[in-house]
């Protein structure tokens, strides 16, 4: 049995936007993620990595209350949003979740116009304005205007996947919420699509705090000011996921404090 | 940076009536859904207590009575339980033959491709007739078509009209494509592995066909054969304008016959008193066969599909 | 060697100790008795199958010959003669079919979209779903006409005491209830779940996910579904047979509790007619009720082609 030692280096620079605090995460009776605290820094972007089946997503979904929609899920812990515990009974998940908004793996257009896909968290938000003038602004944070703005009417479903995924982007910043989460956002796109979105992630860092959850390295120091590396437990004949070292981006990966870390980084498992 | 960052979000918190119209909105869902289990509550309750004098009357011997006679309030629907069973049997030894053979071309690469979905769309356009066309067309075609047909083998033509001959076979046609479509649905989740193995070994077409593809689908085959009788056994309006409509019990293919669901049609709106409760009860009967023929063949194909992804796993 | 040859089924003599002589013969060989018997089947296969198909064009000759012989603008617009009189239509029973197919909708639509929408999203895991959907396939199942007798017990022994249209479009309505609640249950499900996960992400209600994604993605696959609903409950004559009953006069809607007419009934009633001009009418109608069963049904089929989701 080995025991994995933990370094976490959790003293905030800035504002903190979402304390994670997750002591036990369970699905039905498997214990998926156990001992994750991270503070999610405001105007900052902050990296989860690990390797596969090490509870990174599911640590990311419990930051807008997403794992709900999971069967049999539990959570032991809080989780600290603007002095609210988002976990707590007198919350209304849905509230959460239109100040947390998500990106998703995989691009998730509505069935509906380019335009209406914009436009519907501000419909649902209930916003008064000048609804073109968001759509248009929300296209261009998303790097998309120029591609679209001659096709605004046509269906959603017919553009490329990255074209798909900065548009899920414009939707999700399109009600400017105050945290954005994103689930292995280039996992399913090409190298250039990947690299535009990794530019829109810092430039949209000025305004948004953003936690991403990726399986890339690369992908993490470019874009990321902190990193957490979460791994996984096998040591109790479960397969339990848990962060392992938490700190600045730079410092953890020129010099990680964890043996799993510098092996994971030195690429020697994925 | 984190003075930078200060700035104002649209978001807002659902309105109190967002979250009263979704509550009330999951609760209506869920009250419609009750209310379907109890309109065949309602059905089963309606039906049955209509028939309970009749019930309450004959009790079980309706069932093997032979008499249907309104003057002297003596009921039984022996013939008619005869007529349904028998005109349903006929039609579907025709439709599976034809059905299964249907449903091996159309998915065994027996014909080009577009030849193969214009047949399929034939068939199922023959389930979008309406049953009382059927009706229309086997008194006006299929009569006249049996009589010259039977006169080549003696039969006089005056001896050929509405009958069980005629009924089950415009029968048959109606049930075809139920038994099509099931079976080549069976045939088709085939994995196509078992053929391959049967092609490897060399064995030719048919062989494959016969050796591998229909033992491998048998039990959904089966279930769509009863899932046909099921609806055979239902139908009515065909049947009641070709089956003659009397109360006889005969082997015979040309002497006229009676269904329950003809019955039904035929004497409910006349019917009154002691008749139309033995008409209720005849109802109940109609309706339990059906149901129990439906769940077997619904069980069946259940299974057939829960062994072919067992063989999968 | 030879106990491998005998396991493999190619005889239990010793193969070995033959000496091979003739090469394999590869040629087709049209007479081995293997061949002849495929072909054979083949050929009876496709026969019979051609055969399947031929009642279809049967009908349809038949329909336009007798049906459209008669066809004219008279049929669409009067009453129908009796057995004495000559011309008259059946315009009576396409305004009933008409009505009491709408007033069907207007019931089973709502109700089995709503219970749909219960099975596919809310109640999915739940047992009580597995039950209702039970009874959704029993109801399919079960005899048209006793759609008609269960209505026949209710309104016309109860309620209203004579056939009326009402009982005719409840009894349509059971008939539509099972198709558009199986159909609609499946276009939902079918929505992808990355697209519902989306709209709870942006912080939609359960209700507000339904209306606003749900139901507006899977809309091709529950008109395709209504459409079969309307084919199937137009073409219905048994539960209408006593529960709507047959009129020879177009309805009088300040007496709302009185027999309509409709096409499938006209049929009936005149199929087994003497007067020569009333059957020649049942062939009529019988071919514009299968003209408009067949455009609903490629209706349906057109809706589902145009579907976004197929076409991806």
């Amino acid at each position: 049995m080995t025991t994995i030692d933990t370094y976490i280096d959790a003293s905030p620079v800035g504002d903190v936007a979402i304390d994670l605090h997750l002591e036990k995460v369970w699905y039905g009776d498997f214990l998926a993620v156990r001992d994750t605290s991270i503070p999610i820094e405001k105007g900052s972007i902050t990296a989860f990595i690990g390797p596969s089946g090490c509870g990174k997503s599911t640590a990311l979904r419990c930051l807008n209350r997403m794992n709900d929609l999971v069967h049999g899920f539990r959570f032991e812990g809080h989780v600290q949003f603007q002095g609210k515990d988002i976990y707590a009974k007198n919350i209304d998940p849905v509230a959460v979740r239109r100040y947390i908004g998500m990106v998703f793996q995989q691009p998730n257009p509505f069935a509906m116009s380019i335009f209406k896909n914009v436009a519907f968290g501000l419909k649902l938000n209930r916003y008064k304005g000048d609804m073109e003038q968001r759509v248009e602004g929300a296209l261009r944070g998303a790097a998309l205007w120029d591609e679209v703005k001659d096709k605004l009417q046509q269906s959603a479903l017919a553009l490329s996947g990255g074209q798909q995924q900065r548009l899920c982007i414009a939707r999700a910043i399109a009600t400017e919420p105050t945290v954005l989460l994103m689930d292995e956002p280039c996992s399913a796109l090409d190298p250039i699509a990947t690299r535009r979105i990794e530019e829109l992630m810092v430039e949209l860092k000025q305004h948004y705090t953003i936690a991403i959850v990726t399986h890339n390295l690369q992908q993490a120091q470019r874009v990321a000011d902190k990193t957490g590396f979460m791994y996984v437990d096998t040591s109790d004949g479960g397969r339990c996921g848990h962060l392992v070292e938490y700190g600045a981006t730079d410092e953890l990966f020129a010099s990680p404090k964890v043996a799993e870390t510098q092996r994971y980084i030195a690429g020697e498992f994925s | 940076m984190s003075h930078e960052y200060q700035r104002m979000t649209l978001s807002r918190p659902p309105t109190r009536g967002e979250v009263l119209s979704d509550r009330w909105f999951r609760w209506s869902t869920f009250g419609f859904g009750v209310a379907v289990i109890g309109l065949l509550i309602a059905i089963l309750l309606e039906i049955g207590s209509q028939a309970l004098p009749a019930m309450r009357e004959f009790g079980l011997g309706f069932l093997a009575d032979r008499e249907w006679d309104p003057n002297k309030n003596d009921f039984g629907i022996l013939p008619q339980i005869w007529g349904t069973l028998y005109s349903s049997v006929l039609a579907l030894l025709v439709a599976s033959v034809f059905g299964l053979a249907v449903a091996i071309v159309i998915s065994q690469n027996f014909l080009p491709r577009w030849l193969e979905q214009v047949l399929k769309n034939v068939i199922e356009l023959l389930a979008a007739i309406p049953s009382v066309v059927y009706g229309l067309w086997g008194i006006f075609v299929v009569i006249p078509a049996l009589r010259s047909l039977l006169a080549w083998f003696g039969v006089p033509p005056s001896e050929v009209s509405s009958s069980m001959l005629p009924a089950a076979l415009v029968l048959a046609i109606m049930v075809l494509p139920t038994i099509t479509a099931v079976a080549r649905d069976a045939i088709v989740s085939v994995p196509v592995k078992l053929k391959e193995a049967a092609y490897g070994l060399g064995a030719t077409r048919w062989e494959c066909i016969l050796g591998v593809v229909l033992p491998t689908a048998a039990t959904g085959i089966f279930g769509a054969i009863v899932l046909a009788f099921g609806r055979a056994l239902g139908e009515t309006m065909a049947l009641a304008m070709l089956i003659g409509n009397s109360n006889v019990l005969s082997l015979d293919l040309l002497s006229p016959g009676n269904t329950l669901a003809a019955l039904l049609a035929n004497s409910i709106p006349e019917a009154g008193g002691m008749q139309l409760s033995a008409l209720m009860y005849a109802a109940v009967v109609l309706l339990f066969i059906t149901l129990a023929v439906n769940i077997v063949g619904s069980l069946i194909l259940m299974r057939a599909n829960r062994n072919l992804l067992g063989g999968h796993a | 060697m030879s106990d491998l040859y005998a396991v493999a089924g190619l005889g239990s003599q010793p193969v070995a100790e033959q000496p091979r002589v003739n090469p394999p013969q590869l040629e087709r060989n049209l007479r081995s008795v293997r061949n002849l018997v495929s072909a054979a089947l083949s050929v009876i296969a496709v026969l019979l199958s051609m055969l399947a198909a031929l009642p279809l064009f049967s009908v349809l000759a038949k329909l336009i010959a007798e049906g459209g012989a008669s066809l004219s603008l008279q049929c669409f617009t009067e009453e129908p003669p009796t057995v004495m009189t000559a011309g008259g239509g059946f315009g009576n029973a396409i305004e009933g079919t008409a009505y009491m197919v709408s007033f069907g909708c207007l019931l089973a639509i709502p109700f089995g979209v709503m219970v749909a929408i219960y099975l596919a999203e809310y109640g999915l895991k739940r047992r009580l779903a597995v039950v209702i959907r039970f009874t959704t396939k029993v109801l399919t199942g079960m005899p048209s006409i006793l759609a008609g007798v269960f209505a026949f017990g209710v309104f016309v022994l109860g309620v209203f005491g004579r056939p009326s249209p009402f009982a005719g479009g409840v009894a349509l309505a059971i008939l539509m209830l099972p198709t558009v609640i199986l159909t609609a249950e499946e276009a939902i499900r079918s929505v992808p779940a990355k697209m519902k996960h989306a709209a709870v992400g942006m912080g939609c209600t359960a209700s507000q996910v339904t209306w606003k994604v749900t139901l507006p993605t899977a809309m091709p696959g529950i008109l395709t579904g209504v459409m079969l609903a309307i084919a199937r409950a137009a073409g219905e004559t048994a539960p209408l047979l006593f529960t709507a009953g047959f009129s020879f006069y177009f309805f009088d809607w300040s007496e709302p509790n009185s027999p309509m007419s409709s096409l499938s009934v006209l049929i009936y009633q005149f199929a087994s007619s003497f007067a020569e001009r009333q059957q020649s009418l049942a062939w009529t109608a019988a071919l514009v009720l299968v003209c408009f069963v067949l455009a609903v049904n490629l209706i349906g089929q057109f809706i589902i082609s145009r579907s976004p989701m197929s076409r991806r």
